[in-house]
């Protein structure tokens, strides 16, 4: 198999012969490896996987995602982070001391909050807010985007956002679950990064996007 | 038995399709959506999940459920039909879970539901196989893990003559000799057939051909679902 990706359907033989091991989206039957999910057909260290391009959002641990809190337990929280299971946010996971009958005063219900997935079980997804640049959101704004185009926002090694926030002096924190956190000093910076990220978003599909994305910043200069 | 250069009322050879379409990602909204056209039959099938399943009484912690629900649209036929589930509806969306269940890996999807909507835009016949041929396209839009891709077609007896993906004529007017059969199949990728449902009578010796028939008629539709998906990249 070539370093090119490709498009693949589901029962479709990626590679044949067993130099390759089946990684995720994929499947080994004797000694063919074939497609369980459609999307790109890739290969790392003769591990092949299939990224899909479209459908809801699957947690994974290490994902750093963003949500809501939806309801207060009496050991922690309760997350909304667009899964069908929530995700718990546990009191031993917040890096500060929390009076236990106060919980909603570090964080109430409404409230939005970073954080990351630590681990996935049977029973649910477990976050934490111990890493830096984790916790409650206080201001900025809030915009949401399919999850599955969060890798070109980011781009290559962080190509893409580091140029969005460079060219609209603006904070940002993309949660892999597709809630992008934008906080700027004005809200016409604010603005300006929601629509550099829609047009990332939009124009996903097309190649060189970092070059695309630095011509639009000229050109919505210019306007001004 | 079969007379190989029978031409049929619309002019078709007795194992040509009506010519067909197939698109993916038509309903923004959705998680995963595809359109399938067979001649005059249109089908849009919309996927939303996998979600929580509700009411929790029906959820089950095993492995998760897929619920299908196939729809006539009261515009679709030539006279109005009542809008609404109805009798043959809630058959077809079973038949449709059926069919689709055997290729579905969703028992990694626990106490959660992928619902699957099919609509039928305009129906002459065969809607049931354009529903299954769209819908499995819009589960793997969807990004649902499946064993394979699965094709719909319908084998009709003429009388004696076999055809191959019956329009409407050939579905319900066509009453000479000995009338008009349907034997809609859904095959898998590999040959496999995960729904065969006959409503008629046939011998046990033309129902290999039909066999024959369809699958050769499943091939091309296989063809032009995988053309679809493979063309779709770049969009939603």
């Amino acid at each position: 198999m070539t370093n090119e990706r490709k498009l693949v359907i589901p029962g479709e033989v990626i590679v044949t012969g067993n130099d390759y091991l089946p990684g995720e989206g994929t499947e080994k039957r004797e000694k063919e490896i074939v497609a369980i999910k459609y999307g790109l057909a890739e290969e790392s260290n003769r591990l092949i996987k299939v990224i899909p391009l479209s459908g809801v959002y699957q947690a994974r641990r290490g994902n750093v995602v963003i949500g809501e809190v939806e309801n207060i337990t009496f050991n922690g929280w309760i997350i909304n982070i667009g899964t069908a299971d929530n995700a718990f946010l546990s009191l031993t996971e917040v890096p500060r001391y929390v009076n236990k009958d106060g919980l909603d005063e570090v964080m109430d219900i409404g409230d939005m909050v970073v954080a990351k997935i630590w681990g996935i079980n049977k029973r649910g997804i477990d976050v934490s807010i111990k890493s830096r640049g984790l916790g409650k959101l206080e201001s900025g704004m809030i915009i949401k985007i399919n999850s599955n185009k969060v890798p070109r926002v980011i781009g290559k090694e962080g190509s893409m956002i580091s140029l969005i926030k460079d060219e609209t002096n603006c904070q940002i924190t993309v949660g892999q679950n597709g809630l992008i956190w934008i906080e700027g000093k004005k809200i016409e910076d604010e603005l300006l990064a929601k629509k550099a990220i829609m047009f990332v978003s939009e124009n996903s599909f097309i190649s060189g996007l970092t070059e695309e994305l630095k011509k639009w910043f000229g050109g919505g200069e210019k306007i001004k | 038995m079969t007379n190989k250069e029978f031409i049929r009322d619309d002019g078709r050879k007795f194992d040509e399709i009506r010519p067909m379409k197939a698109k993916v990602g038509v309903v923004d909204n959705a998680d995963g959506s595809a359109m399938f056209q067979f001649g005059k039959t249109i089908a849009i099938a919309a996927v939303y999940g996998p979600k929580k399943m509700h009411p929790q009484h029906a959820q089950n912690p095993k492995k998760g459920t897929l619920r299908c629900a196939y729809n006539m649209l009261s515009f679709s036929v030539e006279d109005r039909i009542r809008p609404g589930p109805s009798r043959r509806s809630t058959e077809i969306s079973k038949i449709t879970q059926w069919a689709l269940e055997p290729v579905l890996m969703i028992d990694q999807f626990p106490n959660q539901v992928i619902d699957v909507h099919i609509n039928i835009l305009q129906a002459s016949a065969s809607t049931r196989c354009a529903g299954i041929n769209a819908a499995i396209m819009a589960l793997a839009h969807a990004g649902i893990p499946m064993k394979n891709i699965v094709s719909s077609i319908s084998v009709g007896k003429i009388d004696k003559q076999l055809v191959v993906d019956v329009n409407k004529y050939e579905d319900s007017i066509f009453d000479e000799g000995e009338g008009a059969t349907d034997i809609p199949f859904t095959f898998t990728g590999d040959g496999k057939i995960s729904h065969l449902q006959l409503d008629g009578k046939i011998s046990p010796e033309q129902f290999k051909e039909a066999l024959e028939l369809a699958k050769n008629g499943a091939k091309k539709i296989y063809e032009v679902q995988k053309k679809a998906l493979k063309e779709s990249l770049g969009e939603k």
